[in-house]
């Protein structure tokens, strides 16, 4: 296992080396000269401009740019909005705690429609509640989340005026409050998977119910609910583990649109005001960051299923 | 099952093997009635596209001053919009940028990922390598996030968004077509192909890519789908169809604004993103039904 875990961290390191290569020469495909634009309306400033060549050492060859770029990078320097007159990793993680309220959730929304929807949809496979329960997650996968935060602001906050439509108030300041900013844009984040959780829970549940084991319990009579909620559900559920923690690093991409429909402030947002601006040290410092949440998300997916599967741990 | 039988006694002579693949895919296909209406649902987007400058009612960017946020009516079947105009009209013209982003940029993203994996798959060793280390790079940034990001440092404009989206979708198309190659390397075929002489290229491109064509057609028919979201998410955010030509993204971008006044604005142009989604979804499980029968009883 301490083997695998060796060749899984291998495999991880070049991995974003060359990420980070790629995400260095985003800069590149800017139309003319990067300290300009970086420096956007402070353009006129030529102690700005100054800086920045400096920072990015635009004078430098190539490779020296990229060399000192990543060599901050790894210093957890990921440079400097000049917009915003702030480094780009206090923004991030300033922004970072109000998409994580609402990532987790989403993520409990998602859960708790998909995974009861796939155990259902499988349990009575090609019957009545499994072509609904699969209709609704297909219809849930084709709604682009935005336009449903759009629908659900119109009837909730418009016409029936429950719920306010946009802003958000911190946990810690009033849980209450923070609940009624957050619930809309949770479930429009968690309704756009909760589709991909039925599927992946239908899928992985009709394999179990397959299973030798299966039939064995049925033979000794017993009750189906037992049947499947405890012999099959247990295995059905090891796949899904695995599939759950990729998911969450989707709901970061998810956010970016969601929260700009809502004016969250967080994550999704900052990166669409930084495209707004201009702001490009920001949107290449959040590319950064997705990267390496959904990077560890991964690996921890993976320590996740050798945890809950015996089998592999021996291996 | 029941209206699927082979017609055999019924077959004309003319054709003589009436059981081709092609044939039982056709016959497994046209069985998914849901599949068949998402075939019709974006035969009709498509006409809606291809016919807009003959069907659209209004001159779908021409501004009336008299007729602003009017509501749906005889006149104006989904109402206008804050500059005056019609939004049907608007709806027919989005369904060009949407439909031209989804399939263009899913056609460069199949013509810069599959040679890749084809690439990958055949050769192994050091090229497999770094190929795929690039591939897993990409693909650990979110394919929409990613997409934004290029489309930024690219600068906003349709063409910019189209590619952005292109480049993002790549990296499945190499993996898909990674691993189909990597399984045909080993198989009889192949061996024999490469037994007699053949060129590694003309191997890839005569034994190989004919097999791996039916899933990378259904994983395209998806691909559009997502595209389709993504460019209609760009453009909501400004960087995809400028101003002020229509696109359903950025109809909805403006339709935030006067939500409460004017809510019409919201609603069609999404509706319109919903069906031709839920179409190309439709037809994309239809496809895997019938191209790909390891994939059957998904």
């Amino acid at each position: 296992m301490w083997l695998w875990l060796l060749r899984r961290l291998g495999q991880i390191v070049p991995t974003l080396l060359i990420l980070s290569v790629l995400i260095f020469a985003l800069q590149q495909l800017m139309p003319g000269d990067p300290a300009l634009i970086m420096a956007g309306e402070e353009r006129g400033d030529p102690q700005v401009l100054a800086e920045i060549r400096a920072e990015l050492r635009l004078d430098r060859p190539l490779w020296e740019q990229y060399g000192a770029w990543l060599w901050r990078l790894l210093h957890g320097d990921l440079g400097f909005s000049w917009r915003i007159r702030q480094p780009v990793a206090s923004l991030i993680l300033e922004k970072l705690p109000v998409t994580l309220q609402l990532g987790t959730m989403a993520f409990a929304i998602a859960i708790a429609i998909g995974v009861p929807a796939g155990i259902v949809s499988a349990a009575f496979r090609d019957r009545p509640a499994d072509w609904l329960a699969n209709g609704v997650a297909l219809a849930g996968i084709s709604t682009p989340n935005f336009w449903l935060g759009i629908m659900m602001i119109l009837l909730f906050s418009v016409e029936l005026g429950w719920l306010p439509p946009s802003g958000y108030v911190p946990l810690t300041e009033d849980p209450w409050q923070s609940l009624a900013t957050t619930i809309m844009p949770a479930f429009v984040l968690g309704t756009g998977i909760a589709g991909v959780f039925m599927r992946h829970t239908r899928a992985a549940m009709i394999g179990a119910l397959g299973q030798d084991y299966v039939r064995t319990a049925r033979a000794k009579g017993l009750p189906e609910r037992a049947v499947v909620g405890r012999h099959a559900l247990r295995n059905a559920l090891i796949p899904v583990v695995t599939l759950a923690t990729i998911e969450l690093g989707r709901l970061l991409a998810g956010a970016v649109l969601t929260e700009q429909i809502f004016s969250i402030p967080g994550f999704g947002k900052l990166i669409v005001d930084a495209v707004f601006n201009r702001d490009y040290p920001v949107v290449q410092g959040v590319v950064v960051v997705t990267a390496l949440i959904f990077v560890a998300l991964s690996l921890i997916g993976d320590l996740l299923y050798m945890a809950v599967n015996p089998r592999l741990r021996a291996a | 099952m029941s209206a699927g039988h082979p017609p055999r006694a019924a077959a004309p002579a003319a054709v003589p093997r009436a059981d081709s693949p092609g044939r039982r895919a056709l016959r497994r296909f046209l069985r998914h009635r849901l599949a068949v209406l998402g075939l019709a649902v974006v035969v009709l987007f498509v006409l809606a596209a291809i016919l807009a400058p003959w069907i659209a009612p209004y001159d779908p960017i021409a501004t009336s001053w008299s007729r602003i946020r009017r509501p749906p009516s005889e006149l104006h079947l989904f109402g206008t919009d804050e500059n005056g105009r019609d939004v049907l009209s608007r709806v027919l013209w989005g369904a060009r940028a949407s439909l031209m982003a989804g399939a263009l940029s899913v056609t460069a993203a199949l013509l810069l990922g599959v040679p890749f994996g084809l690439l990958a798959g055949l050769s192994g060793g050091w090229v497999d390598t770094v190929i795929s280390r690039v591939t897993d790079a990409m693909l650990s940034v979110p394919f929409l996030i990613l997409a934004i990001a290029l489309a930024a440092f690219l600068g906003p404009a349709l063409e910019n968004a189209m590619l952005a989206i292109a480049i993002s979708a790549s990296p499945i198309f190499v993996r898909l077509a990674r691993g189909m190659a990597m399984e045909a390397r080993v198989t009889e075929w192949v061996e024999a192909a490469r037994s007699l002489g053949n060129p590694p290229w003309r191997i890839a491109l005569v034994h190989v890519l004919p097999n791996i064509v039916p899933p990378l057609l259904v994983q395209a028919t998806l691909a559009i789908a997502e595209a389709i979201i993504a460019e209609a998410s760009l453009s909501f955010l400004g960087l995809g169809q400028q101003p002020p030509n229509p696109s359903w993204g950025s109809m909805l971008n403006a339709a935030q604004r006067f939500l409460t006044q004017a809510p019409w604005m919201a609603i069609y142009p999404g509706v319109a993103i919903f069906l031709v989604v839920l179409a190309f979804n439709l037809l994309g499980d239809g496809l895997r039904d019938a191209l790909d029968p390891r994939a059957r009883g998904r």
